[in-house]
């Protein structure tokens, strides 16, 4: 096959199929994330838009998202440790889709087993984020006592949309765990609502998805924790 | 002709799966925890102006690269598929200049709007 631009003309001009060596659902859930990077883009320029409009002062990230341990107050500490988990969550996925291409069915089942579990963890700690801004702080969507409205309304938005994301990534992995365990994918059994045959591309198409959501985890935690 | 097809399809099913040495993921993976350890840094040592939004900016980019290159596998996608995603994400920087401007003359409004208050 033809590469660089002559390749791109190629595939593109060629019968059936443009993207050639891309399995139909694979190349499906990449335009599916394409559009997802739309969105929180809306999202993420918005929060932009209005943070450098707002007069208020805005509230100082690295000190709302401090805890206290050992005594010692540490600012961002949360929201470095929840980095790290996602980051650990992406490190045991793309083992996991490796793993799923040797074929090794109990490796891969474990490995989603721990992604989940990083992303369940993920989640837990959200929670905690958000109790703690709107029941010791006081922080809602439309106001806080301690500057801009803009904060509390884009913070909810943002984290709040992509927690949904990681909380619906944790039950397509556990999904998939248990297609990998039963050998659903060894024996190409056809999966729920569909006649395709399972094979263990589905473990590297879920693996993109999470990828997706620690991806977005990135720039959030760039725009929004660190401005 | 079957054979010929069962031998293309054989091709082609061996060409789909993304097979690389398990010790590419742990590189990468340690390298993210790097870059994540300094860009919480540049926030615990109170870095300001521009060096702070040069590294802050710099951090998240390798990351994403990293991320989107390596465990996406976007760099051994053909260029058909890699255009196809990346470009129309480039796009999204004319939204971003456009969003920039009006905040920056919503500013202006309001400061002129709340200080005419004061007078």
């Amino acid at each position: 096959m033809p590469e660089g631009i002559q390749g791109i003309v190629a595939d593109w001009s060629s019968d059936q199929r443009a993207f050639k060596n891309v399995p139909w659902g694979k190349a499906m859930m990449w335009i599916f994330l394409l559009s997802d990077t739309f969105i929180f883009s809306s999202f993420l320029i918005s929060y932009m838009t209005v943070r450098m409009s707002t007069t208020d002062p805005w509230p100082n990230p690295s000190e709302v998202f401090a805890l206290v341990l050992f005594g010692k107050k540490i600012p961002l500490i949360l929201i470095a440790i929840m980095t790290f988990v996602l980051i650990s969550s992406s490190g045991t996925m793309a083992m996991a889709v490796n793993f799923g291409y040797r074929k090794d069915r109990v490796k891969t089942f474990f490995l989603l087993l721990v992604t989940a579990a990083l992303g369940a963890t993920f989640v837990g700690m959200q929670a905690f984020e958000w109790t703690k801004l709107i029941v010791d702080e006081g922080i809602r969507p439309w106001g806080n006592p301690l500057g801009a409205a803009q904060f509390g309304s884009t913070f909810f938005m943002i984290t709040g949309f992509h927690g949904t994301h990681v909380s619906i990534g944790v039950i397509f992995l556990i999904i998939v765990a248990i297609k990998v365990i039963r050998g659903d994918l060894d024996h190409e059994r056809p999966g729920f609502m569909t006649g395709r045959k399972g094979k263990y591309e589905i473990v590297e198409i879920m693996g993109l998805y999470w990828h997706f959501v620690d991806l977005v985890w990135v720039f959030i935690f760039a725009v929004f924790y660190l401005w | 002709m079957a054979h010929a097809e069962a031998q293309q399809h054989q091709i082609v099913a061996h060409v789909e799966g993304q097979q690389h040495p398990i010790g590419i993921y742990l590189k990468i993976w340690g390298l993210l925890f790097v870059l994540s350890t300094a860009s919480y840094l540049v926030d615990y040592f109170h870095f300001q102006g521009y060096l702070r939004w040069f590294l802050i900016i710099l951090f998240m980019l390798l990351k994403a690269g990293l991320i989107v290159a390596v465990f996406m596998h976007m760099l051994w996608e053909r260029l058909a598929m890699v255009y196809a995603i990346l470009v129309p994400t480039l796009l999204l920087m004319v939204l971003l200049g456009i969003g920039a401007l009006e905040a920056d003359y919503t500013f202006l409004t309001r400061g002129v709007f709340f200080l005419k208050g004061l007078f």
